[in-house]
């Protein structure tokens, strides 16, 4: 039994304390907005933060997280209204969608440290985040429309 | 404890998950019903069904029917614009539908950036029709006749009352159309359009954001066991002739492993690792041991597939020759004053898109479903049929939204695995390939080579031309139904050799297209985003420029020069009006946009490159100038800035046009700079991030992208721009530096190697 904070609610997992905290988020627990991709922890679309810091979920275990602050991108704010979430919609940043919860966690993450990011910090902590469909453009259009709200 | 807690299975729905926290959020709609991203919604009685394609509720609801797959093209929006704009209903008011496979939708396919193309006069005449017998029922309820009535925001209006569509619809009205009626439906007039062409934020956005938006690998019914699977070493004709898993009974949650038997033919070899969970199959997959007798491609490498198309290039006996209009090459050439020859090559690209393959199945009252993404379902629904020993009648496909499609799930090969597993266990399965798994089971770009011949006379004017391209064919090996045949008389895939039959006047003009057997069997081909015009477009594109250098003249107005709108190339239908004067527009305007002809630093240097999309009969004009920085010390490219003018006719989602645009051309960048595997002992060498490298932040450059303001027929734009980013940047390289790189992906130590004396 692993015990840890998911979204705010205390969670308690049987599963395996090896198991990826990805497949503990998505199988044991139903909450599917945080995706699969490389499993090797380089393609970012499987980011959630703990404790505020953002941390690939496919390579960290669940024994990893004991006692941790897990959020994942269904807990981010109760409205879906984050002023990252905000950004994506009002640029329409998303094609597939499917890279997009990750590359949301990282931003916010990002925003955290940088309240004001310059091209080279969204270059530096974005980098690890892979969208296929190329939305790089709007990526780092929505992160600095949101740098501003958050400032503001 | 938390624990999955099965909900109801019912005959129309199948949604489960439930657990102690009540954290859960994800819901899956009915089965046998589609897709809709704005969530499940109950239509009201009654409803008013003028086609196949709507329907309108007695609320006035508009649900519109897709029959095309969401990848990230924000593709029902597009549609049912189109249908609202000719229906003339509130935009608030529409709703949209992806739907099953119900063989009464006919060919399903989303790929070769037709949807928009083809769904117009469909969907229009569709709206029209509607809005035509609305009209005709509502001056009936007002008193007038359908004359002095008109049609506006989902009312009908006239003699100053007006009655909405609901009210129509609720008293009740039955009409039904010809398809002679639909095709002489009054179709409104562009300056009519209130829609399309205007900004609209895309229907599947909201869920992408906040995490609901359900894939095809979050779909979960109750009992289903997870598998993944164990890949032979040969893509084909591989036997797995045993599987030992004592090793794999300690793994807690391990089920059973399982030899799949596919009578299709389609996944030779494959052993299916079966658990409760995900992690335990993978963890179990690991100490399942399979003896193979691998096919006979297992020591083929990339040089060797390569070498084989060369081969073929080099007999002229070989290979289909297109139609292009007559003309003797041969006599061109004899007679000519001088010629130029090169051969471009391109090396293997994975589709990587960033969701892996997955497929859940299970059967449901004789039926089996197969709840996945996938583009081509009418191409797979036989195969699965075969592969089950069942009538096609017993299987159907619902497709969810692709985390990527990229012409990968055009090929859905990945279905039947998890169909033969399902019907063998009795149960559910849901199979999910890591990401390594599915880059060895990719349906790959095919490498190609190509060799170009130019003839010219003593003043230096083209005479003629030839275009020789060999590559994997996946229409070939996946859809021969697909395949025209040449004037020799010797069927081609034409999406491998379309872009080679160009809109230039060049005389006599030959483009024989090769199909490489061995590349055919050590993999799928797969279509790759831009597909043939990925590779014949580079090498068409390069060319062009090594023909201006040869006669001198400037890449620009080479090419000018050559697309006259004379003869093939003057454009006679709708959707190519204009022809090859609209390829000279567009790259007149990239041209001035970019500055091109005025003055750079050292080592910085324009390229330009231009093409006319997919294929002759749907040509979206595009052309693009590259901004390149060359480090003629360590050959590294950097592209500063890419100029893109599209002439895509009528655009009905303008940001959506533009994302797609950015994406193909940064697909383009990443393919020329970044991409690239090859083929080593029979399979491909990168099969993760590692070290396959695609396009990251930061690597992109300034991007001018722009529209020819146009009320032409609407074409297609999921592609085009792929494919003229690396023939202009190795353009370039070639105007900053002289150094001619022939081929893809570009590499540092190939610049270098250009630029040796």
């Amino acid at each position: 039994m692993t015990k840890f904070t998911l979204n705010g609610q205390s969670v308690t997992v049987a599963a395996e304390p090896d198991t990826p905290l990805l497949w503990v988020i998505r199988d044991s627990l139903g909450l599917t907005g945080t995706k699969f991709g490389c499993g090797i922890g380089l393609c970012g679309a499987c980011t959630v933060h703990s404790d505020g810091q953002a941390i690939r979920s496919c390579i960290t275990t669940l024994r990893d997280v004991a006692g941790a602050r897990i959020t994942t991108i269904e807990g981010l704010d109760p409205a879906h209204a984050h002023p990252v979430q905000k950004a994506w919609g009002h640029l329409q940043v998303p094609q597939c969608g499917y890279c997009q919860s990750g590359q949301i966690m990282q931003a916010v993450a990002l925003i955290g440290r940088f309240p004001v990011p310059s091209d080279a910090d969204i270059d530096a902590l974005m980098v690890g985040n892979l969208c296929r469909c190329m939305t790089y453009a709007r990526i780092r259009a929505a992160i600095k429309e949101a740098a501003l709200e958050m400032g503001a | 404890m938390t624990k999955l807690n099965a909900i109801t299975v019912s005959r129309r729905g199948f949604m489960i998950m439930g657990s102690a926290t009540g954290l859960i959020a994800g819901f899956i709609q009915p089965a046998l019903a589609g897709w809709d991203p704005m969530g499940a919604e109950t239509r009201a009685k009654p409803s008013f069904d003028p086609t196949l394609w709507y329907s309108i509720d007695a609320s006035g609801i508009v649900t519109v029917n897709i029959i095309r797959a969401e990848m990230g093209q924000h593709v029902g929006t597009a549609i049912a614009r189109i249908l609202a704009d000719e229906l003339e209903v509130d935009w608030a008011q529409v709703r949209i539908d992806h739907v099953d496979t119900d063989p009464k939708w006919g060919l399903m396919v989303t790929g070769g950036s037709w949807s928009v193309w083809q769904s117009f006069p469909i969907y229009s005449q569709a709206g029209a029709a509607g809005r035509v017998a609305l009209i005709e029922a509502g001056a009936l309820m007002l008193g007038l006749t359908a004359a002095d009535c008109t049609a506006q925001a989902g009312s009908v209006l006239g003699g100053g009352k007006s009655v909405s569509y609901a009210e129509i619809v609720t008293k009740g009205l039955t009409r039904s159309f010809t398809v002679d009626e639909l095709a002489a439906m009054p179709i409104k007039p562009a300056a009519d359009r209130r829609l399309i062409g205007q900004p609209v934020t895309a229907l599947d956005v909201a869920g992408k954001i906040n995490g609901s938006t359900v894939y095809g690998i979050d779909a979960k019914v109750e009992g289903m066991v997870y598998a993944r699977p164990l890949l032979p070493p040969t893509r084909l004709g591989a036997v797995a002739t045993a599987a030992d898993d004592s090793g794999a009974k300690g793994v807690k949650g391990y089920l059973s492993s399982l030899i799949l038997n596919d009578p299709s033919g389609t996944v030779p070899g494959w052993v299916m690792v079966m658990a409760d969970s995900y992690p335990a199959a993978l963890k179990a997959s690991a100490r399942v041991k399979v003896t193979w007798t691998p096919g006979p491609t297992a020591a083929v490498d990339e040089a060797q597939i390569q070498d084989r198309a060369r081969a073929l290039i080099a007999d002229p006996a070989a290979g289909a020759l297109l139609d292009t209009g007559g003309g003797d090459t041969a006599a061109a050439f004899a007679a000519a004053a001088s010629t130029i020859e090169q051969t471009y090559t391109t090396a293997t690209v994975l589709h990587f898109q960033m969701e892996p393959l997955n497929a859940l199945a299970f059967e449901v009252d004789g039926v089996m479903q197969i709840h996945t993404g996938n583009q081509w379902q009418s191409l797979i629904l036989p195969q699965l049929a075969v592969a089950l020993g069942r009538d096609e009648s017993k299987v159907v496909m619902r497709t969810y939204p692709m985390g990527g499609g990229f012409g990968r799930r055009l090929n859905g090969d990945y279905a039947i695995p998890a169909a033969l597993a399902a019907q063998a266990l009795g149960r559910p399965v849901k199979m999910i390939l890591t990401r390594d798994d599915d880059a060895r089971f990719d349906s790959v770009r095919s490498p190609s080579v190509q060799t170009l011949r130019m003839a010219f006379d003593a003043s230096g004017a083209v005479t003629g031309m030839e275009h020789h391209a060999a590559a994997g064919w996946p229409t070939q090996v996946m859809a021969t139904f697909f395949m025209p045949k040449g004037v020799n008389g010797e069927a081609y895939d034409p999406f491998a050799i379309s872009g080679a039959d160009h809109w230039y006047e060049v005389g006599a003009l030959k483009v024989r297209a090769l199909s490489n057997d061995l590349a055919n069997a050590t993999f799928r081909p797969g279509w790759l985003r831009s597909v043939g015009p990925g590779w014949t477009n580079w090498a068409l594109e390069s060319f062009m420029d090594q023909a201006a250098a040869h006669v001198g003249a400037d890449p620009l107005a080479f090419r000018l020069g050559l697309l006259t709108g004379a003869g093939r190339n003057a454009g006679v239908t709708a959707n190519d009006k204009g022809g090859a004067l609209r390829q000279a527009a567009v790259l007149q305007q990239a041209a001035t946009k970019s500055g091109w002809g005025t003055p750079l630093p050292d080592g910085t240097a324009r390229g330009i490159a231009t093409s006319f999309g997919q294929e002759r009969g749907m040509p979206t004009w595009v052309a693009c100038v590259a901004e390149v920085a060359v480090d003629i010390t360590t050959g590294q490219v950097r592209v500063q800035k890419l100029t893109l003018v599209t002439d895509a006719g009528s655009i009905i989602d303008p940001d959506s046009a533009l994302a797609q645009t950015e994406g193909a051309a940064l697909w383009g960048l990443s393919m020329a700079l970044y991409e690239g595997t090859e083929f080593v002992a029979g399979e491909v060498r990168d099969t993760n991030l590692n070290t396959y490298s695609p396009l990251r932040m930061g690597d992109q450059p300034v991007l001018d992208i722009s529209f020819v303001d146009s009320t032409e027929v609407p074409v297609g734009l999921g592609e085009p721009a792929t494919t003229v980013i690396a023939p202009a940047i190795a353009n370039a390289i070639f105007a900053a530096t002289g150094a001619r790189v022939t081929h893809l992906p570009i590499t540092p130590a190939a610049v270098l190697a250009a630029m040796a004396p």
